[in-house]
């Protein structure tokens, strides 16, 4: 269905039953209408598969599909034979006290895929890697199996908190994805016939002209489980994000205030810390929306509850946010402490909800509390009851304001093999080996589920998860863990991001300062300008660093980061936007440029600089002591306006940018529209009905294109009511209008056009704006000629009607 | 008091019935002290003079001032502000972006005029709140400002005691000094004739001990003699000599009769008097053949004594030191401990040494020194003693200077307004520990539930703000934290009447904040007119 192509093959007798997942994604149905048997022998079938001349040759034996675009080999699978299903043989492992002695035996399944005319693949998260997978030949394979793991490395395929078993082939004709969908333990091997070349040795093919066509090797090793595959078959970046979409659905549209700044620290110590770092934010007029609360605010690590002494009165508190239009998060960890004056401990128990050892008794393992249970996550009434300990009567202190963050959802277990759980450990009939990297999904889910519940059904969620497994995006945000105050560690957030991006997972951000060690100023500076422009912006830190609130490291730097997530706040709108567009059709947020110049071989290994949409292009400072950077600007014949100074420079070239400590490095695309909100207050609550200003950035064709969506910013109501306004905006004729995108739909917003600033523009004689009611009326402007920058002044036209501006 | 209040009421209560007039003559959030540059109906130049708009762009809800001074009652401007005049309060300026957020900031209310929260003006109350709360810091601080006249007072006399205190001790430190000097040369021109007499005495002995240890030996000799001579024959024969295996030359275990041979001088057998030079190779190793079969040799009877000891110090490891050192610090003084402790150790060494003389040499010891050299020690120890004395005075002396010099060279403030601290400690109880400030020493912790005190810092120095340097003191290189930093400490002082720590907190891990109130921070008070008027301006 929609050149996406399911290959689950199954065994005859097998030795047990293997763990599968039907119809995983929303409306997922096997259309097998379209395929037409076009030929046919004793060793295979030849198969139409519908559009585009594409062809599925099956072959018998050996055992071989091949996907063929006419008389291309798109892909084949098993074409190296490596399709393996073991059943023989038993043996046992052991890990300190504990055996392992596998009741159903070895059950691992491999399969190969070979990649002709690919040199670059991407995904598979989540790795501390660059964005370009590399070859694993002489290595170890890249290993997805969730895990806490301590002080990650860098540039190691190792595994870490989630695992995403999706990977994109790109090249300049094809993009494609293969989805292993199997959430055992899985490790990826990667070949390529072209990577261990030398310059030279390229050169010489080139030559000589008798290269072989590159190609890229893909081998899939699961520890048990079936082989179920979903093919993407592209043929554009987009198409596969779509088809991705249809399999595991879209990213979960936040709140608006979750797009904005969040202030993090293990541990804000009481209630008069937190009233004390919200008044800071105030002195220092730094914008905020979230407070978080770790672990320590509970009572003894029981989640639910609250310190009786640190925090006697959460709502007292909670309420003093809510007084500034803030919010609070606080942990939910899945591990339950035993302990029998515990109420959720004993619902749990009494109620069967635990995951059990390998004989039949809960098990237990250490995490914070000391002993503790696993909740079953996977089973659905375990999930219905643990949505239901959100409801506000039963969640004492919590109210609307109040989000949830899981943390430690691999599952951690301290004394567990591999800082996790056994795999003999039982959820239900199937053993955690079976479903491991599904735990967190699953307790992400039941979170989610229960803030909206809470509100009957009206408020979006916001859950912050660690763990994630493919389809984790529907449920809320991903953070990448326990990450150290280093550079190499700033550098690796956008790469990790722009993986979890390219496999659906949007709302992602990496802790903001480091999480481990402290941070020098000016790592913390250029940090927040970094994560000012990823999609989840949260500083965080561990409990044995010294403070670091924004304005503890004087005057100046105080600014900095002010302007930093002030830029952030100016620009919420069209993050929204952009969410919307992930919610909707499941389009990444922060993109690699490879997504929009998908013919461009130089963006193919970046990883150093993203596009935020189509429109926004960032190259963030991360290196130490940086006085400059060179920013690639793609496409020939575009341009990019510099969006501090409206400097206009051509496409497709490396430009040296001089930086300042004050530099954040970001172009806005010519031939697009961006809205802000000019007018930064204290939390992006407090700016729901400002004005709006828009950024024209003109092509060399004096074209511009780009969108407004605008909705009550935190219900259901966009989507089961159409309560939205979704207006397409667009500069051509010298003329600039805003026209209804979604006629089915209705929202009254008080906010209106405040600004309009023309990048690329030439001087008009006069600016007419013309409204639906049939008044005209002159726009007062101002020409930069300099920069060719024209401003009018004031439209002052409400943002959801239809209106025209003409310049003449 | 009551009559400066009523006042003060009256005079608020007459700006206001003019302030509403006033209030309409300027643009909203524009401040009395600014209104001339808004003068209606006339073109408005921003205040930065980047540009002139027409007036009815003045607060129109669009920012045409790089400055933000056209919009000082939107919230247009970025970079505005807005000036709230809070009647009956303070008057204050908010940045723009908090006009029409829907939260109050102006108590007053005027900064949200169109957002639809709804505000109470709490102005009064808090002009109430603040005089009284202004009126009891004012008393406090009257109050603890009196208390610091006195402690600067006291702190001035203690430290001219202090100073003349260390002028007298550095008057009789020098009498002292010349005193171990002369002692010096007493106890050694006494010394050296008792060295003599001491030395001769034990020469006497010594010889003495030679004579009864030879003739000790030849009775040794003539009862070995009988004793190998089985036979009684008057020689000892090779056999003889052949089953006493601890006079094995090569120690193989077995004693040949080559061996033997040699051991009795190449001869088969001797006689009494060639045994005489064949025993000077043998006694040494001989073992007599009745006190083989009955006593364990000496050494071993050691071997249990250590053990006993260490027995004894295995059980009582907590106590056992600590006695230790209080029994003998008793006879000494406390200080400079180095010194002491050489000298102790000199003190001790010879009863452990002499236990082995007199053990080896039995039960004979050495006779009493006579008369006229007995006389002679004790006139030596005489001498020694007077010099420790005077030497141990001397050392006191210097360890009273030494302690005032530092007490005088503390920084105790501009006045020495915190002298009265030193060596004093403040305890704050929380539901877990004890706090204990001991100013210009230590910080520390100690729970309350068993366990050992933590040192949170020690005294580092003073740490206010350029100004207020003494309103801050810090307390570092305390106790090192897991994976962290040093334990550190902030202490805050604020005007009190009364000497207490208020408050703790840890804000970040290790690094601890003190609240501690002193009247010796407490400010010369402004008359409490001057205040409350400073504050309630329209």
């Amino acid at each position: 269905q929609d050149s996406t192509w399911v290959s689950q093959l199954s065994e005859r007798l097998p030795v047990h039953y293997r763990v599968s997942f039907p119809c995983f994604g929303p409306g997922l149905i096997s259309h097998l209408n379209d395929l037409s048997l076009l030929s046919q022998d004793e060793n295979g079938v030849v198969l139409s598969l519908g559009a585009d001349s594409q062809w599925l040759i099956v072959s018998a034996k050996p055992f071989r599909l091949d996907i063929m675009e006419g008389r291309e080999v798109l892909l084949s699978l098993n074409s190296r034979g490596l399709l393996t299903a073991k059943e023989d043989g038993m043996w046992e492992e052991t890990f300190k006290s504990h055996t392992d002695n596998k009741p159903n035996g070895p059950s691992s399944i491999s399969l190969d895929f070979s990649l002709p005319g690919v040199e670059h693949v991407y995904g598979i998260p989540e790795h501390a890697d660059s964005l370009k997978l590399k070859t694993t030949d002489g290595g170890d394979p890249y290993r997805l199996f969730n895990l806490d793991v301590f002080q990650y490395e860098l540039f190691n395929p190792m595994a870490l908190y989630g695992a995403i078993p999706v990977m994109l082939s790109h090249s300049a004709q094809r993009t494609m994805g293969i989805f292993w969908l199997n959430a055992a333990e899985t490790w990826v091997d990667i070949s390529s016939n072209t990577a261990g070349k030398t310059v030279f040795g390229q050169m010489l093919d080139y030559v000589q002209g008798s290269s072989e066509t590159p190609q890229t090797d893909v081998r899939w090793i699961s520890e048990s489980g079936i082989i179920d595959v979903f093919i993407m078959l592209g043929p554009t970046p987009t198409d596969v994000f779509s088809q991705y979409a249809s399999l595991t659905g879209t990213q979960a549209f936040p709140p608006l205030s979750a797009l904005a700044y969040h202030q993090c620290r293990w541990n804000y110590n009481d209630q008069e810390d937190v009233a004390a770092v919200d008044q800071g934010f105030d002195e220092h007029d730094i914008p905020y929306d979230f407070i978080w609360l770790d672990i320590e605010h509970t009572d003894g690590k029981r989640y639910f509850t609250w310190d009786p002494h640190k925090f006697p009165q959460p709502k007292d508190m909670l309420q003093g946010l809510m007084d500034k239009r803030r919010k609070m998060v606080t942990i939910v960890d899945p591990h339950i402490k035993v302990d029998s004056s515990y109420k959720i401990h004993n619902e749990i128990r009494s109620k069967g909800f635990y995951v059990k050892n390998k004989d039949g008794g809960d098990y237990e393992g250490w995490c914070w509390p000391g002993n503790s249970g696993y909740p079953d996550f996977t089973n659905p009434e375990m999930r219905a009851w643990w949505a239901s300990m959100f409801a506000y009567d039963q969640y004492e202190g919590s109210m609307e304001n109040m989000y949830t963050w899981n943390d430690m959802n691999e599952p951690s277990v301290f004394n567990g093999p591999e800082v996790t759980m056994h795999k003999d450990a039982l959820h239900g009939n199937w053993e955690n080996r079976d479903l491991h990297n599904l735990y967190g999904l699953y307790v992400q889910m039941a979170t989610a589920e229960g803030l909206i519940e809470r509100s009957g059904g009206v408020e979006r969620p916001f859950v912050l998860t660690r763990a994630f497994f493919a389809g984790s995006q529907r449920y809320g945000a991903v953070w990448t863990g326990d990450n150290t105050a280093e550079w190499e560690h700033l550098k690796i957030s956008i790469p990790m991001c722009l993986s979890l991006g390219l496999v659906g997972v949007s709302f992602c951000g990496a802790d903001v300062g480091g999480f481990f060690k402290s941070p020098s100023t000016e790592l913390l500076v250029r940090w927040y300008q970094t994560g000012a422009y990823q999609p989840f912006f949260r500083a965080h830190a561990h409990l044995d660093t010294p403070r670091r609130e924004p304005w503890l490291f004087g005057p100046e730097n105080t600014a900095l980061i002010r302007e930093a997530v002030r830029q952030r706040y100016a620009l919420l709108p069209y993050w929204y936007q952009l969410f919307y567009h992930a919610h909707h059709s499941g389009q990444p947020v922060m993109r690699p440029l490879w997504v929009e110049y998908p013919q461009d071989t130089a963006t193919f290994s970046m990883d150093d600089q993203f596009l935020l949409g189509r429109d926004l292009l960032v190259h963030p400072v991360t290196e130490e002591g940086g006085r400059g950077v060179t920013a690639y600007l793609p496409g020939k014949g575009e341009v990019w306006f510099d969006v501090h100074t409206f400097q206009k420079h051509n496409g497709a070239q490396n430009l040296y940018i001089p930086v300042t400590i004050s530099s954040i490095p970001v172009f806005q695309r010519g031939g697009s529209i961006i809205p802000r909100k000019a007018r930064v207050r204290r939390s992006s609550s407090c700016m729901e009905h400002d004005p709006y200003t828009l950024f024209v950035a003109l092509s060399p064709k004096r074209f511009a294109q780009g969108e407004l969506y605008i909705d009550d910013g935190h219900t259901f109501n966009f989507d089961k009511q159409k309560q939205f306004i979704h207006r397409r905006l667009s500069f051509a004729n010298k003329a600039l209008s805003s026209r209804n995108l979604a006629p089915g739909s209705q929202f009254i917003t008080p906010s209106w056009i405040e600004k309009i600033v023309i990048l690329g523009a030439s001087k008009p004689s006069k600016a007419t704006l013309k409204t639906p009611d049939g008044k005209e009326n002159l726009l007062e402007f101002e020409f930069d000629a300099s920069m060719s920058v024209l401003t009018l002044r004031k439209p002052g036209v409400n943002a959801g009607v239809d209106w025209t501006v003409v310049l003449q | 008091m009551s009559c400066a209040l009523l006042l003060l009421l009256m005079s608020l209560a007459l700006a206001m019935g003019t302030g509403a007039a006033v209030e309409i003559q300027r643009p909203r959030g524009v401040p009395l002290s600014k209104r001339q540059f808004y003068e209606e109906n006339k073109p408005f130049t921003c205040l930065d003079g980047s540009s002139t708009i027409p007036f009815d762009r003045v607060n129109d809800d669009y920012c045409d001032c790089r400055d933000g001074s056209d919009e000082p009652g939107t919230a247009a401007c970025p970079n505005g502000s807005f000036h709230c005049t809070n009647a009956g309060f303070r008057p204050a300026f908010i940045p723009s972006s908090r006009i029409n957020d829907g939260i109050c900031d102006c108590c007053d209310t005027t900064d949200e005029y169109n957002s639809g929260a709804t505000c109470q003006n709490t102005c009064r109350e808090m002009g109430r709140k603040e005089r009284e709360s202004l009126q009891i810091m004012a008393e406090i601080t009257k109050e603890g400002f009196l208390l610091k006249q006195q402690l600067i007072h006291e702190a001035k006399r203690g430290q001219e005691d202090k100073q003349g205190k260390l002028t007298e001790l550095q008057g009789s430190k020098k009498g002292l000094e010349e005193k171990v000097e002369a002692l010096r040369t007493v106890k050694e021109t006494a010394e050296d004739p008792e060295k003599e007499a001491k030395e001769r005495h034990l020469k006497a002995w010594e010889e003495q001990k030679e004579l009864l240890r030879m003739e000790k030996d030849k009775t040794r000799m003539a009862e070995a003699f009988l004793e190998l001579d089985d036979d009684a024959d008057g020689y000892v024969s090779v056999a003889e000599l052949q089953s006493h295996l601890e006079l094995d030359p090569d120690s193989d275990g077995s004693l040949s009769e080559t061996e033997t041979q040699g051991l009795l001088g190449g001869a088969d057998k001797v006689d009494t008097s060639t045994f005489e030079t064949v025993w000077s190779g043998i006694k040494d190793k001989y073992l007599s053949e009745v006190s083989q079969g009955q006593s364990e040799p000496p050494a071993p009877v050691e071997t249990p004594q250590e053990e006993s000891r260490d027995f004894v110090s295995d059980h009582d490891s907590d106590h056992y030191p600590e006695d230790y050192a209080g029994e003998e610090e008793e006879d000494v003084e406390d200080d400079e401990e180095d010194d002491h402790d050489e000298e102790e150790e000199e003190e001790k060494v010879p009863p452990t040494v002499q236990t082995p003389e007199k053990r080896e040499d039995d039960e004979v010891s050495m006779p009493p020194y006579d008369t006229e050299t007995q006389s002679l020690i004790d006139a030596a120890q005489k001498a020694r003693d007077d010099f420790d004395e005077a030497e141990r005075a001397l050392r006191e002396v210097d360890d009273q200077m030494k302690n005032l010099e530092k007490e005088i060279g503390f920084d105790f403030g501009p006045s020495a307004e915190f002298a009265y601290l030193y060596s004093q400690c403040y305890e704050l109880s929380t539901s877990e520990y004890i706090y204990r400030l001991c100013p210009f020493n230590r910080v520390s912790q100690k729970p309350k539930f068993g366990g050992s005190e933590t040192n949170l810092g020690l005294w580092g120095q003073w740490a206010g703000p350029e100004g207020n340097l003494y309103s801050v003191m810090k307390y570092d290189h305390g106790q090192g934290c897991w994976q962290g930093p040093n334990r550190s400490t902030t202490v805050k002082l604020t005007c009190g009447k009364e000497t207490v720590v208020t408050s703790t907190s840890e804000p970040s891990r290790c690094e601890y904040l003190m609240e501690f109130t002193t009247p010796a921070v407490c400010q010369e008070p402004a008359s409490l007119d001057e205040v409350l008027h400073g504050h309630t301006e329209l």
